[in-house]
């Protein structure tokens, strides 16, 4: 009984360190081929340059922070970290179709707290990885992992002190998880 | 010799074909590894579970290394490879921020874009955040200029500041590593004991 009950609680995952070592080389290769590395929050980043743009184009250009992303020749949508993400997307599906984990549209919520807290606590925590990340020229793909990874000394310091912070704030939400 | 790109050694057409599978290893990746799943991701800050730690820096030591080696056999420039600038003030209260999303949010970016394709919608929501959060930081961005810009080190590497050969830092990171995988292993076993197992959604 209690062998089927932790079969069904433990997903099939892949041994960390082999995805740590799988990571490590696309990120090495991304080096080669590219000179940069990874990055995520940069697409979401295009995104919002493209809607202000749309919505109110004189805006966006007036602005010091849109139109250092705006170009005449295209789209900011029209840019490597946007189809970079769309492949995380496309790769995360594929990974989650051939492990068996793609499923109905759920809430993930720890038993001590309602769907509803778990959305609230979701969308801040977005809001401010967002915001935190332009500070931060980038998240912790872009400026923890491949700047590490480069020797950079402010990729280093994002890593520290993201993964630091996270510790400390970590004792005053744990009811979000645990 | 590499980088291909920045060198021309591959038709500028093909960075967008590039991109997208780039893209598609990394997602697959970061699922398979289970960061689609935020309660997953979390178990790091509270010792149930430490496997971001775990990939997070296999993948520095693995790239770091790499490049150190691509380097040596001449097949890659390490000069031209992007170094992500430093500025101190900005960068630090920026991952503080992030640091705090983190924790409320249980995902960073790039994982949360796995967890809507397997169908999370917090993960939907996380993703939303984002956008806002961005866009708010553009409308205040006149007011966040200077501190934005302040206090700039420009592309400082790790030897710039620390004085230490990027020989000599991958080492002693990869030890460091190897003893915080021992330390979280045991901590992983002790408080495993005391936290009822979570069931994945």
């Amino acid at each position: 009984m209690d062998t089927v009950s932790k079969e069904k609680s433990i997903p099939k995952y892949i041994n960390p360190y082999f995805g740590g070592v799988l990571l490590g080389l696309l990120l090495l290769v991304t080096f080669y081929i590219t000179g940069r590395g990874l990055g995520a929050s940069g697409a979401v980043k295009s995104a919002v340059v493209s809607t202000v743009e749309k919505i109110a184009p004189v805006h966006a250009e007036e602005s010091t922070y849109y139109s250092k992303f705006i170009s005449t020749d295209h789209s900011p949508m029209f840019n490597w970290l946007v189809f970079e993400s769309i492949g995380v997307f496309i790769g995360g599906l594929l990974s989650g179709v051939l492990f068996g984990r793609v499923k109905k549209l759920r809430v993930e919520h720890s038993p001590k707290i309602t769907s509803k807290t778990r959305i609230i606590a979701a969308g801040l925590g977005g809001i401010l990885f967002g915001f935190g990340s332009q500070l931060g020229r980038g998240c912790s793909s872009g400026a923890a992992l491949s700047g590490t990874a480069a020797f950079s000394f402010g990729g280093l310091l994002v890593m520290v002190v993201l993964f630091g912070s996270g510790y400390v704030f970590a004792y005053f939400f744990r009811k979000l998880w645990i | 010799m590499g980088p291909l790109i920045p060198l021309g050694q591959i038709a500028s057409g093909w960075d967008f074909v590039i991109a997208l599978l780039i893209g598609i290893a990394f997602g697959f990746i970061l699922e398979a590894s289970g960061f689609s799943s935020s309660r997953n991701i979390t178990g790091v800050f509270y010792g149930y579970n430490f496997v971001v730690l775990r990939v997070f820096l296999t993948a520095v030591v693995v790239a770091m290394i790499g490049l150190l080696y691509f380097n040596y056999m001449g097949w890659i420039d390490l000069n031209l490879i992007y170094v992500v600038p430093t500025y101190i003030n900005s960068m630090v209260i920026g991952s503080v921020l992030m640091g705090l999303g983190f924790i409320l949010g249980g995902f960073c970016p790039g994982t949360s874009y796995t967890g809507i394709a397997i169908g999370k919608i917090d993960a939907m929501v996380f993703t939303g955040g984002l956008f806002l959060g961005i866009f708010l930081f553009s409308e205040l961005f006149p007011a966040l200029e200077s501190f934005y810009y302040g206090d700039s080190l420009g592309s400082a590497t790790i030897e710039d500041v620390f004085g230490i050969s990027n020989e000599k830092f991958s080492f002693i990171f990869v030890i460091i590593a190897i003893i915080v995988f021992y330390v979280t292993w045991l901590i992983e076993k002790r408080v495993r004991k005391t936290v009822n197992p979570y069931k994945f959604e």
